[in-house]
């Protein structure tokens, strides 16, 4: 056998070939390098809302008093709810990691246990973010945009503790909807090709109408001042800006217009969450394929359980953008 | 099958017994950190309010936290302590490397246009 083989004269060098200079498969070596592409990606939509957020540093939408909402619960809590979906990712990415060191140790029952749980763990993610969707497109307050596509936002003035605080009112609680003349446009007795979207519940005369008989209601814009907090507007000007720059009454937020500030606001929670809650989906999906090759037994035949390994890869990369996508939406 | 795990961190502050002990030590430290952001940023404390080169101190505190945890995450859950030096450097020096670039061109570029609007002749409109 051995004058069959060429010489080359490296033999027993760490790059000479024929061993694995990185002491990793194949495999596990290209997870990590999709990895590194997957995380430019997403260093590409954070950056560019780093960019937009910049470029709209004096009047970007303060997150705590967007996301303010739990389910079930009534009331203010921010960020409750966002950490308490990080807690669960993370915990998530302790079970898999726990079934990675147990299929270190051949445990076919163990793996199958922690990788039930981080599908449970997954799926609880997803479910959450569907939910913050839906929350953050029905939106809570409404607000008018203005000509410039500016967001002017309502509330009053109360004293909590015998302090001044600005606190938000709903449109519906000083606007009264009038008889409108003008019937929201649908497929079946209209033009078949033509949709529309739902027609806001009140229009802009009436919302000034609201507010000229409400004395206690203040216009808030979208312009942060040096304390930090958007800048109310007094009385004359409210009623003035409502009048002249008041164009569309918007209530929740889509990819065109967005109540609680500037649109790209909402662009971009849509896009980086979603492509990150894609991910998780895309996660639990591959999760659960390995979940029935784990009770099927295909890795105790295989002897090895590195696939297992590279998919716990896939899943903490999820948790780890995650991370990164707390800090730069919902707290900086 | 003998896998070889280093089972220590904090630079050997700590050391675990097994590899399971050392999963759940993390978590623990992951835990704190992420409860130390969420509370920072409910109360917002006055004292990390001023400015540290051009962002506040609070920001800076935020992703420093971050990175912090993205440590944990890639060493110790995705087990990058356990790979060769060579592995770990083409990922990880690759990644930030064009990440900070990236980071640093649109920030820049993003605080440019800023100024323009808010100094220069374009006037906001309402």
């Amino acid at each position: 056998m051995d004058n069959t083989v060429a010489n080359t004269g490296t033999e027993g060098k760490t790059w000479g070939g024929g061993n694995q200079p990185l002491k990793a498969s194949y495999g596990k070596m290209m997870m990590w390098f999709f990895i590194v592409s997957d995380a430019l990606t997403f260093s590409g939509f954070l950056a560019a809302y780093g960019f937009s957020r910049f470029k709209f540093i004096g009047s970007w939408p303060i997150a705590d008093e967007v996301f303010t909402h739990v389910p079930f619960f009534h009331g203010n809590y921010p960020m409750i709810y966002v950490a308490f979906m990080t807690f669960i990712l993370i915990m998530s990415s302790v079970t898999m990691v726990l079934a990675v060191d147990a299929g270190h140790h051949m445990k076919k029952n163990k793996v199958t246990w922690y990788m039930f749980l981080t599908i449970i763990g997954g799926l609880i993610f997803v479910g959450s973010q569907a939910w913050e969707w839906g929350t953050f497109i029905k939106g809570d307050y409404g607000a008018v945009q203005t000509k410039g596509g500016n967001i002017l936002q309502f509330g009053e003035y109360v004293t909590v503790e015998g302090e001044q605080k600005f606190k938000r009112v709903a449109l519906g609680d000083f606007v009264v909807a009038e008889e409108k003349y003008r019937t929201e446009h649908d497929r079946k007795n209209g033009l078949w090709f033509v949709q529309e979207g739902t027609l806001p519940t009140y229009t802009v005369d009436e919302v000034y109408k609201g507010l000229e008989s409400h004395s206690n209601v203040l216009v808030r814009t979208q312009i942060i001042n040096d304390e930090g907090e958007k800048t109310v507007l007094s009385r004359e000007e409210s009623l003035m800006q409502i009048k002249n720059n008041g164009k569309l009454v918007v209530e929740g937020a889509n990819l065109h217009v967005n109540e609680y500030g500037t649109s790209l606001f909402a662009d971009f929670f849509f896009f980086i969450t979603g492509f990150h809650g894609f991910h998780v989906f895309s996660g639990v999906v591959i999760n659960i394929i390995i979940f029935f090759n784990v009770i099927l037994g295909t890795y105790e035949r295989r002897g090895s359980y590195e696939m297992v390994e590279k998919v716990g890869l896939y899943w903490h990369f999820v948790d780890l953008v995650w991370v990164f996508v707390f800090t730069f939406f919902y707290l900086v | 099958m003998a896998h070889a795990h280093k089972l220590e961190i904090l630079r050997g502050l700590i050391k675990f017994k097994s590899n399971t002990q050392k999963i759940w030590g993390v978590l623990i430290l992951l835990s704190i950190i992420t409860a130390v952001e969420v509370v920072l940023g409910i109360y917002k404390p006055e004292w990390a309010m001023g400015k540290v080169i051009g962002m506040k101190l609070l920001n800076w505190i935020f992703i420093i936290l971050t990175i912090v945890k993205a440590y944990y995450i890639t060493w110790d859950f995705m087990h990058m302590r356990d790979e060769t030096k060579a592995l770990r450097r083409m990922v990880v020096w690759t990644a930030v490397f064009l990440i900070c670039y990236l980071v640093f061109i649109l920030l820049q570029e993003g605080g440019y246009i800023e100024s323009i609007y808010s100094s220069g002749f374009v006037k906001r409109d309402f």
